[in-house]
């Protein structure tokens, strides 16, 4: 009972004897012989996480504390760890696209865009306009339910429990609008190549533009409880700072990079899915800090449901899918009825859709950041490489330098500011 | 003295059980109310209203298993609940909580112990509280309790100085420390809220802090520390934090009724503190007395569920910085007004005295948030930023 200390060795790369962390000078190579910092038993090391309240989900973040100031921190990933990229090669592309609903599991419909749209260039398809229409629909449903919980768990991690229910109460709304239109509330799996699962059915439209007209009520009280709260304020500005040099030589993107005052949306910048033709601002922040990311995700709400309206606006008539029988599936009648399309049917489904031997990369902007589906392609039904550019492992990797030197209730802050997906980060 | 013995411990075991059942009430009510701020239902399905919610809760607490870490120290592990549990009942003794109650047998004063050194002695029980948890968050051998207890000891020593300094301005007017004559004083003249507003208001501010309750809950601050000095807790032991933290809520609400807001006082009538004592002005008064306790407790409730949480350097800057040196500045002020208007005119303890102190503070009020704040604490950080 009263022996206090604990003899522990920790197995992880970056760990040294006693789980102290090894340091090791970016820029000097690997570490040789005896170059393990000493904690000298004046330094605290806590171990924030993979199950901790305020790490997202499974990232484990090893803190070394003097006191409360966080001396070094060293974020460990890996938990959630599935493959996805790996499974990928052994499925056809159509077969992909429910892996993809499960990486950023909070903006299932945008991920889902993105790796059709890889494909599509893959192959040379072009979809139809109603489909352009309608993806821009998810793309931006899914920023404004990732804004959401992104901007409730902070307020959670801040210890402002109100404003969490709040955004969740939207979020479920549009969680029934995506059960109304793909029947599942998160993994979607809603694009296929060269179109969509289905067409919006009826009440969908009516319903959307019900919430784009109720949804700035909660986002104005949200603004009204936190942006010129005291308490708030004083614990997200100044905090966890990147100038736009460091932003940009993290390789940040998304609201990260744009809080750093880097004017760069892949919707403006590499325009896709027609986003030149909508009439949107691109929120830009000015001192990198926590409270700008907050400000500006706020405000790419308010953008997304704008840009909402103005696809119900214009939401135009016509098929989802491509008239391509060799890439669509013919309607099951006409499969059953029908010779040529019966053989269509047979051979998208035993041999899948094949793409001519090459490689596409298609970047968007996803709600975390610039979501990359990069396929190499070498003729057959399969990729022979599919690989993802997470934005939120990329953003996560600047957060020792954004928390050094921070207290550990800044760190948190820090962390939630990054808008972290565990299953994005491990993939 | 049978008489005093047997009125004594009814009243203790009256007073225990009705702390009990208001902490039991109380977590319900937070709950209610949370969820009424946050657009849902909360707790409705145990009973009306979901009002056997906290007995079932007490039932799971018991049933559970006690859980104790390998290398905890187990004496002061377990000793700790009830070190924090203790002195948040014990500070309920000395405030009164009604008109005396006439009997038979003679007049019972409704508090259980009428203690000269009333407030005092409050202030010596409370501080006791810390070690419960200092201890709680030192034996669970857990990193994150250690912060939460180092926290917690830090925040409650500071703002236990703040606080000392308000009460004094209460002291100075009441020129007694038992906490009846403070009432008997606010009876006359009107309650200390009105002719000393801002040592209310660093009351308010330092209670908060020392019931470990939002915006100041860092020794718990779930989202950095999991549960902070309870972390290792299960069961019933952390059921005894809990209800200790409620408890101090009770009590911290309690005396600023008590000190600022005239205690069981009937406002605007003097019917309750003259003329001959009766069980219908016993009962009203404590009808009184619950009211504002309970519109305290709500206002608990209600901040902790709207604002975020301090960080503890902020927290600290707060109390040393902030808190103390105004009141002290406060004190001065208050000390040299009360001089003037007591030692000098001649003036006693009622309406124009307490209206004129009430001018005064009206004037130091606006001289602190607009003349010395400008923009850094109260209005808001927003305002720095644009600068």
């Amino acid at each position: 009972m009263s022996k206090r200390t604990i003899d522990f060795e920790l197995a992880t790369p970056g760990l040294g004897a006693g789980g102290a962390p090894t340091r090791v000078p970016l820029a000097a190579g690997p570490a040789g012989e005896g170059q393990e910092h000493d904690l000298g038993g004046e330094h605290l090391l806590i171990n924030l996480g993979p199950q901790h309240p305020a790490t997202h989900g499974v990232l484990r973040l090893v803190v070394e504390l003097d006191g409360e100031t966080v001396v070094r921190v060293i974020p460990h990933v890996g938990y959630l760890h599935s493959g996805f990229e790996k499974l990928g090669e052994y499925r056809h592309y159509n077969q992909i696209i429910p892996l993809t609903d499960r990486t950023d599991y909070l903006s299932p419909m945008a991920n889902n865009v993105g790796m059709a749209m890889a494909a599509e260039k893959l192959m040379g398809i072009e979809i139809t306009p109603r489909c352009k229409v309608l993806r821009v629909i998810a793309c931006e449903m899914s920023r404004i339910i990732s804004h959401m919980v992104w901007l409730g768990t902070t307020s959670i991690d801040l210890g402002a429990f109100t404003p969490f229910l709040w955004a969740f109460q939207e979020r479920e709304r549009i969680y029934n609008l995506q059960e109304m239109w793909t029947g599942a509330r998160l993994t979607t799996s809603l694009t296929r190549v060269g179109g969509l699962m289905a067409d919006v059915p009826d009440g969908f439209v009516e319903g959307l533009r019900q919430f784009t007209q109720t949804y700035p009520n909660t986002l104005n009280e949200i603004d009204r409880v936190l942006t010129r709260n005291a308490v708030w304020a004083g614990r997200t500005q100044g905090i966890g700072v990147l100038t736009a040099d460091e932003a940009i030589n993290y390789s940040l993107s998304g609201p990260m990079l744009r809080a750093s005052g880097v004017p760069w949306d892949m919707r403006k910048d590499q325009p896709y899915l027609d986003y030149e033709t909508y009439d949107f601002d691109v929120p830009v922040g000015e001192h990198g800090d926590v409270y700008d990311r907050y400000l500006l995700r706020l405000e790419e709400c308010h953008q997304s449901n704008r840009i909402l309206q103005q696809t119900l606006d214009r939401l135009p008539d016509g098929p989802v899918n491509v008239d391509d029988p060799r890439v669509i599936l013919p309607p099951k009648s006409r499969a059953m009825s029908d010779m040529e399309a019966m053989i269509f049917h047979f051979k998208q489904v035993m041999e899948g859709v094949k793409a001519p031997v090459g490689e596409a990369y298609v970047g968007i902007e996803n709600p975390k950041g610039e979501l990359g589906n990069y396929f190499v392609s070498d003729g057959s039904a399969k990729p022979v490489r599919w690989r993802i550019r997470p934005p939120s492992f990329i953003n996560l990797a600047a957060i020792s330098k954004m928390a050094e030197g921070h207290l550990l209730s800044d760190l948190i802050a820090i962390n939630a500011s990054v808008d972290i997906v565990m299953g994005e980060v491990d993939r | 003295m049978t008489f005093f013995l047997v009125s004594s411990i009814i009243k203790i075991v009256v007073v225990f059980t009705a702390i009990m059942v208001g902490v039991a009430l109380l977590t319900l009510a937070e709950r209610r109310i949370c969820a009424w701020m946050q657009d849902r239902l909360g707790p409705n399905r145990v009973g009306p209203q979901g009002l056997l919610q906290p007995a079932a809760d007490g039932l799971k607490n018991f049933l559970k298993e006690e859980t104790y870490p390998a290398q905890a120290d187990f004496w002061t592990f377990v000793l700790a609940p009830a070190l924090s549990f203790t002195p948040a009942l014990l500070t309920f003794a000395v405030i009164p909580f009604a008109a005396p109650l006439p009997t038979q047998w003679g007049l019972v004063p409704m508090v259980v112990a009428d203690l000269p050194v009333g407030f005092l002695y409050i202030l010596a029980i409370s501080s006791l509280g810390v070690y419960g948890i200092v201890l709680a968050g030192w034996s669970s051998n857990n990193k994150y309790a250690l912060l939460g207890g180092l926290r917690a000891s830090a925040q409650m020593i500071s703002y236990e100085i703040a606080m000392g300094m308000s009460t004094v301005a209460v002291l100075l007017l009441a020129g007694n420390v038992t906490l009846s004559q403070v009432i008997a004083q606010q009876q006359q003249g009107g309650w200390f809220v009105i002719s000393l507003t801002l040592a209310f208001l660093v009351f308010f501010i330092s209670a908060l802090a020392e019931t470990n309750r939002l915006p100041f809950d860092l020794p718990e601050a779930e989202g950095e520390l999991i549960a902070g000095y309870h972390t290792e807790y299960s069961a019933m032991k952390f059921s005894m934090f809990y209800i200790a933290e409620y408890s101090n809520m009770v009590t911290a609400s309690a005396l600023m009724a008590t000190l600022f807001f005239g205690g069981w006082d009937i406002p605007f009538t003097h019917w309750d503190d003259t003329g001959d004592p009766s069980v219908l002005k016993t009962l009203l008064t404590l009808v009184v007395f619950c009211i504002k306790t309970g519109a305290f407790l709500f206002t608990y409730i209600w901040i902790r569920w709207t604002l975020p949480r301090f960080r503890y350097d902020q927290l600290m800057a707060l109390g040393w910085k902030v808190l103390l040196p105004s009141t002290l500045v406060y004190l001065t002020i208050m000390a040299t007004v009360i001089w003037y208007l007591h030692g000098h005119l001649g003036w006693a303890y009622d309406r124009p005295m307490a209206l004129t102190l009430g001018a005064a503070n009206l004037v130091l009020l606006v001289a602190a948030v607009w003349g010395l704040d400008r923009g850094r604490i109260v209005s808001g950080s927003v305002a720095r930023r644009a600068a």
